[in-house]
């Protein structure tokens, strides 16, 4: 894992930590973002993490761009050797697999996908050497993912399946982007999943939707009312598949501001997580469900 | 004070100098994207370069002013009326309580910059007054104009009427548009060849062209140095595993068709870039229209800085003239 530094513009300082991507590189890219952060370099106005790099905003009027350069390079040493533990929090999240609002988008772009005949969800399971469309939605569903970048569009999440890499879902994008993508669409793309925050144009493949709001620019929704967005780098997600019934009363729930995530806080630790993904994984969903 | 929207133009949206610090959740700056004439436009009314105006892009908007006020419109040459009657651009004028703002044909450049003595007073989200349409954020409502829309208007300054701005301070695109760049980010995923057509092509303004990005073709394809795809980059040589995206950065996705990502870019995304617009010539990006000839000119860091520095110059004589 080498560490790439390179300006975009006069304005930006952008560090890769790896061109790959991994949980390992996410977190030395959060940890250096974190350092860039605590150390307060002048003329530093934004700090952006990413999945496997970040970005820096700066003010060349204030800090030369060797300047800042030198300055994070030093930073570099001593976020690699931070513990690579994180204080977040576990949310669980409802999706509607297979429902009628992303069909029929995904029937009316048919001719930008891979496969003309059949779902997204025929084609991801297929190509990922699942057995049913069921299985399929097991494993997307079965174990937690994380949200190690918040972007794109306003607060949409990029999530990282948190399995082995041979177990990982990893489709392609849409041939042409759609123009139209329901909000809330759960999607998938490469090796991220993603939640649709708002409506609009999109290439991710599209599995199901969730009634869960993560952006409310008008903040009305009862648990946005602080931050109109939901999410950030680091929180842990838990799909929970759900049908028509318990959708159509979850967005009751949240018109009706009765609808509350359930969310845990944790702690994760990398190394712990790698010596047993599965074992961790489970406790993980035992402090989410208080079991 | 208010101001009636009768007609919307084509895309006319409330923007300031936008909303900096939230880009690392998605939500972009987005702000005029010619920021120079926003600043310009606002100092001839007597308001805060940083007041809230309205950005008008191609076609100008009609609005019927309830009080009088002092205007002034910047940015491209689309000639202002009131009650018919042109007024000359980059200069104050007043308008009546009862009068119609309306605009000739657009004859130069892309977008007009209107200020109005007291600014427009939407309410501010997020720190700042800017339209962000996607996220429904800021502006009249989150969204761009309407005809129907009433909009609030702050208490004016004393500035007075006539007030004008030199030419030197009016930039408009040469023939073709010359964009200064700065090579860097994954510019070493092209060969040789491809590093060197780039620059060395001419490309035209796509009409996908808007605040989020400005889209150019015409250019020889962009060819890969040739690699194994890492992983979760995806599978096309142009995919990179998602990273940030600068302002001003250019991606080509397949190597075809340079996007430059724009004041309300999206924050990230998987398609390599191979370098970056100099902050020196973003405002210029947001004066030209659709196949407009552009050429891509690669300068180094310092000259990128010296750049920026003559504009910040400019800047500085602009708001001199006007003291």
């Amino acid at each position: 894992m080498t560490t790439r530094y390179t300006f975009g513009g006069d304005e930006h300082l952008f560090v890769e930590c790896s061109d790959e991507m991994s949980l390992e590189a996410f977190f030395k890219g959060l940890s250096m973002a974190k350092g860039v952060r605590e150390s307060g370099i002048k003329g530093v106005t934004e700090i952006c993490p990413a999945n496997a790099s970040f970005q820096i905003k700066f003010n060349p009027d204030i800090i030369k761009p060797d300047d800042i350069l030198r300055e994070v390079k030093a930073i570099e040493g001593a976020a690699e050797k931070a513990e690579p533990v994180i204080k977040t929090r576990i949310v669980e999240i409802p999706v509607f697999y297979n429902d009628p609002w992303t069909h029929e988008t995904l029937m009316r772009f048919r001719e930008r996908h891979q496969e003309p005949t059949g779902t997204d969800l025929d084609y991801a399971a297929k190509i990922n050497d699942y057995s049913s469309v069921e299985t399929f939605i097991n494993a997307h569903s079965g174990s937690p993912w994380f949200v190690s970048m918040v972007g794109f569009v306003a607060g949409l999440p990029f999530m990282y399946q948190m399995v082995e890499r041979q177990r990982q879902i990893e489709v392609p994008k849409y041939l042409r982007p759609r123009t139209d993508t329901p909000k809330l669409t759960v999607g998938h793309g490469g090796c991220f999943g993603c939640i649709y925050s708002v409506r609009g144009a999109g290439g991710y493949q599209m599995f199901g939707i969730t009634p869960m709001p993560i952006f409310d620019a008008s903040q009305s929704v009862s648990y946005l009312r602080d931050f109109m967005v939901f999410f950030r780098p680091g929180d842990i997600v838990k799909f929970k598949a759900i049908g028509r019934e318990a959708y159509d009363q979850a967005v009751e729930d949240v018109d009706t501001g009765k609808f509350s995530p359930p969310i845990r806080e944790v702690s994760f630790d990398l190394r712990e997580y790698q010596k047993d993904i599965d074992g961790y994984n489970a406790k993980l969903e035992g402090m989410l469900y208080g079991h | 004070m208010a101001i009636k929207v009768l007609h919307h133009g084509l895309a006319t949206t409330v923007q300031d100098l936008g909303r900096p610090g939230y880009f690392h959740l998605g939500i972009p700056v987005g702000g005029a994207m010619d920021r120079l004439a926003m600043r310009a436009a606002n100092l001839l009314v007597g308001n805060d370069e940083g007041a809230a105006g309205l950005e008008a892009v191609f076609m100008g908007p009609k609005l019927e002013f309830t009080e009088d006020a002092l205007v002034a419109v910047t940015g491209a040459d689309m000639p202002a009326k009131v009650d018919g009657v042109v007024q000359p651009g980059w200069t104050a004028f007043k308008v009546k309580a009862g009068q119609v703002l309306s605009f000739d044909f657009l004859k130069s450049g892309a977008r007009i910059y209107i200020a109005v003595s007291g600014g427009i007073d939407v309410p501010v989200a997020l720190g700042s007054r800017s339209t962000y349409p996607i996220g429904a954020l800021g502006g009249y409502k989150g969204r761009p104009l309407a005809p129907g829309d009433e909009l609030p208007v702050g208490a004016g300054s004393l500035a007075s009427e006539g007030r004008a701005l030199a030419e030197e301070y009016r930039r408009k695109p040469g023939t073709p548009a010359a964009l200064r760049v700065l090579p860097g980010l994954y510019w070493d995923r092209l060969t040789d060849e491809a590093k060197d057509n780039f620059f060395a092509d001419e490309w035209k303004v796509a009409p996908e062209a808007d605040r989020m990005g400005y889209r150019f073709r015409g250019g020889r394809k962009l060819s890969f140095v040739e690699r194994k795809q890492p992983f979760g980059a995806g599978s096309d040589p142009s995919n990179i595993v998602d990273s940030c995206y600068p302002y001003g950065s250019i991606q080509v996705p397949g190597g075809t068709e340079p996007i430059i990502l724009h004041r309300d870019a999206v924050s990230g995304g998987g398609y390599f870039m191979v370098g970056t617009v100099i902050s020196a010539d973003m405002d210029l990006i947001g004066q030209l229209q659709p196949h407009t000839p552009a050429r891509f000119v690669k300068v180094t860091m310092e000259e990128a800085l010296a750049a920026r520095a003559e504009r910040a110059g400019l800047l500085e004589r602009l708001r001199a003239s006007l003291n």
